[in-house]
């Protein structure tokens, strides 16, 4: 029982060295070097100040910013610590309550559209933290945000579409805009 | 189905196929202890850790030594993964000072991350130290799927060799896999990752400044903790402002290469690969994809090498991919198609050039149905229970596609090693189904299946719908079990029957509704978890000592072929039927009723 006792346990200290110290090390000192502002979280700064990252969703209800989709996480939507979706059922009533009450929300702050709320907008997603909303579910906000702003609705048009992406390689990633980036972009314009 | 949820698929499988070749050689001639051109400094280590641990290379184990020294090393991981959860708290690169993991929290993980399950009760980014996650969880990701890869191997050279003893030496076998395969592999897919946006640091967590402070609605609550009331009952909510917000850091991109690649699942956060930066676009996604597929698929083509016939690993890659396309199909349509509750609330479900559409309840806008809908069948056909889409939120039939992944045993792909000695067991079976209806002595690939070896599969294919069904069975008959769900109905007790199914295919993807943080369900699982994973395991390796005893039998008129299309439906025909027999009662009692309550107005 020794002769596999002693090769068990060190050979186990000397793998997790390898793999748990070294391993790491080697691809943090990489990717510092080669890659610092990815590695560290794709943060946004402005005039000193940390005020997001690219990668990461953040809530917004008032009438000028492009919503985010509803986020799950608790006690606040977007929080960083309690990343998750729903995992509500899709039978469940408390998922069709919400899905109410959320279109309720849109459609009061912008009563004179009539167009169907794209599915995306009226769904928690995955992640509680999804930085991105479906074209459609911006181009659905450009006339709320336009009036809010005194904008014309062809000018945040031109910005949802300056701001499109997805479809790389004909497949991947679906059609989305990230909605801080879209939001910080309408607070630069004059 | 949409051309782009077809085109994906097209692409998954082209990138896997054509990877299948060189990386299956590859590691076929790693694992016949071939020099390797190029990782000179590898085999220096390599050297140098057999005379540090008094290990003899040349040394060849019979199975039963075999499967001691494995059991051995893999309990000794348990422990020492779960020594550093209870102690975290006193050691270094705990920047967030997290307390010690409670035991059975701390129990539940070391069983889930060394047997491959990586089932998580915890939430990681408020409980786990970036020691605990680099230097113990993504440690048994990679030690957990050597394991794996060593038993497959282990099982192909009992069917390789002929009148021997051995089936090869367990120490030599977890080093080489660990150092010439998975290592490289993810530092390449590692740095891969990093350039796209995953991060990799030790700072301690950053605050930002939101664009627009949000205002939320929390319940107030005594000094005890407990929840106050009004005296109608109702609770009392206070109105809080949070101007910023903290988003986690940490070694993630090299813990998450490994935990795709090892077939492993288990999160750096509680979003798993939902989360942005574990997973921040939809080339991320595919990568991760395919480091799930890689090596479960190449393992087929080093199986075929080393039986010295390549066509019988294609044969056993292609009832995969059968199964894998039509998997993916149905959990795609039924997602594609959205639910007709939220039609009916006018909501455009409808797939166009501005969204996806579909149910994306649970689902992440970057990755869409096509993306997420992938991800979770190649999630769950293997082991690996990553998910970058809630799982509880699918549609019914949707959600039933990685339930119903799991209960076939994990066959298609399959874990690392486990898919590949799982299916190679499903083809004994096979080969004595067919055996019997000729009325000849079943034999595969020279070798006669006599009694020991069907005692062997048997126990090796029950054993996890016994423990699956019995843990599931308990748990609706208590109160502890009951007390978990999270969503009322069908739909409740399908969240039981996943966390089962999960933990006893060491899956580790959930229903993620249900609250699996209490002794009983942390107890409950993590035995079910190493039993589904070590009992199977030891029944392989007495089938590789017990067949490479054998003589080897020449083919002659009446051998049946295992390499053309009438095996390969032979093969899907006996998964599909174990699967199928033993799970449609408990699936027609969750999902399938919970269709038919969906689509019946």
């Amino acid at each position: 029982m020794k002769s596999i006792f002693r090769p068990a346990l060190t050979l186990l200290l000397v793998l997790t060295v390898i793999t748990g110290v070294i391993y790491p090390l080697i691809i943090t000192g990489v990717a510092q070097v080669a890659f610092p502002a990815q590695a560290n979280g794709s943060l946004i700064k402005r005039h000193g100040r940390l005020i997001g990252s690219r990668l990461i969703g953040q809530p917004f209800s008032a009438p000028q910013y492009f919503w985010s989709r509803p986020s799950a996480s608790s006690p606040q939507p977007y929080n960083g610590l309690d990343s998750g979706g729903s995992n509500l059922g899709p039978l469940n009533p408390a998922l069709i309550a919400a899905v109410k009450a959320r279109i309720a929300a849109l459609r009061a702050a912008d009563p004179g559209n009539h167009a169907p709320i794209p599915v995306d907008l009226v769904t928690a997603s995955g992640s509680g933290l999804d930085p991105d909303i479906s074209l459609a579910g911006a181009y659905y906000q450009a006339g709320r945000v336009a009036r809010a702003r005194g904008l014309s609705v062809a000018r945040v048009r031109e910005l949802i579409a300056a701001h499109a992406r997805g479809g790389e390689l004909g497949v991947l990633g679906d059609p989305r805009v990230n909605v801080l980036e879209l939001n910080l972009a309408l607070d630069a314009m004059k | 189905m949409t051309a782009q949820s077809w085109g994906l698929l097209a692409l998954f499988l082209a990138v896997t196929l054509l990877a299948v070749k060189p990386l299956g050689l590859y590691m076929a001639r790693v694992m016949e202890g071939e020099p390797i051109a190029g990782l000179g400094a590898a085999a220096r280590l390599e050297a140098l850790i057999y005379r540090f641990c008094g290990i003899d290379p040349a040394g060849q184990m019979g199975w039963k030594r075999y499967a001691i020294a494995l059991l051995v090393f893999n309990a000794l991981g348990a422990l020492l993964l779960y020594a550093l959860q209870r102690a975290q708290y006193w050691l270094p690169l705990n920047p967030q000072h997290f307390a010690a993991v409670p035991p059975d929290s701390a129990f539940n993980t070391a069983v889930s991350f060394i047997t491959n399950t990586n089932w998580q009760s915890y939430t990681p980014e408020t409980t786990m130290s970036y020691l605990t996650q680099m230097a113990g969880l993504a440690v048994q990701n990679f030690l957990s799927a050597a394991t794996g890869i060593v038993v497959a191997i282990a099982l192909i050279r009992g069917l390789a060799r002929h009148s021997a003893r051995t089936i090869g030496n367990f120490w030599v076998d977890l080093t080489r896999v660990t150092l010439y395969v998975l290592l490289p592999i993810a530092t390449v897919l590692a740095l891969v990752l990093v350039s796209q946006g995953v991060i990799q640091n030790f700072s301690p967590y950053k605050t930002v400044n939101l664009l627009q402070p949000v205002t939320y609605q929390q319940p107030r609550v005594n000094a005890a903790g407990q929840p106050l009331t009004s005296a109608s009952g109702a609770p009392l909510m206070r109105t809080l402002t949070a101007r910023t917000q903290t988003l986690p850091m940490g070694p993630v991109a090299s813990q998450e290469a490994i935990k795709e690649l090892g077939t492993n699942g288990g999160g750096f956060f509680n979003a798993n690969s939902a989360h942005p930066y574990e997973n921040p676009n939809a080339l991320t996604n595919l990568l991760e994809m395919l480091a799930i597929a890689l090596i479960p698929a190449a393992l087929t083509y080093a199986f075929g090498y080393m039986v010295g016939d390549t066509r019988q690993g294609w044969a056993v890659l292609a009832a995969m991919v059968i199964m894998f396309v039509a998997l993916y199909a149905v959990c795609n349509h039924s997602e594609q198609r959205g639910n007709p509750r939220l039609a009916a609330l006018g909501v455009q479900q409808l797939p166009s050039s501005l969204q996806s559409g579909g149910n994306m309840e649970g689902k992440e806008v970057r990755f869409g149905i096509a993306g997420s809908t992938l991800f979770a069948t190649i999630a769950t056909t293997t082991s690996t229970g990553a998910v970058d889409s809630m799982h509880d939120s699918y549609m019914p039939l949707g959600g039933m596609v990685p339930l119903f992944d799991m209960m076939l045993g994990e066959v298609v792909f399959g874990g690392v090693g486990s898919g590949l000695y799982s299916m190679l067991i499903f083809a004994l079976i096979g080969v004595f189904i067919a055996g019997l209806m000729i009325g000849r002595t079943p034999e595969y690939l020279g070798k006669k299946i006599e009694a020991f070896e069907m005692k062997m599969s048997a126990i090796a294919i029950l054993v996890m719908p016994f423990i699956v069904l019995t843990g599931a069975a308990i748990a609706v008959s208590i109160a502890a079990g009951r007390a978990g769900t999270a969503n009322p109905g069908a739909h409740g007790f399908s969240e039981i029957l996943y966390a089962f199914t999960s933990a006893g295919n060491n899956n580790g993807s959930a229903f993620a509704g249900i609250s699996a943080d209490t002794t009983f369900y942390n107890t409950a699982l993590g035995v079910v978890m190493w039993l589904g994973r070590f009992w199977p395991i030891v029944a392989v390796l007495a089938i590789a000592g017990s067949l490479a005893a054998k003589k080897r039998i020449p083919v002659s008129a009446g051998t049946m072929p295992t390499h053309g299309p009438t095996f390969i439906a032979l093969l899907i025909g006996t998964v599909l039927l174990v699967g199928a027999l033993t799970f449609v009662p408990a699936l027609a009692l969750g999902p399938i009723v919970e269709h038919l309550m969906l689509w019946s107005h």
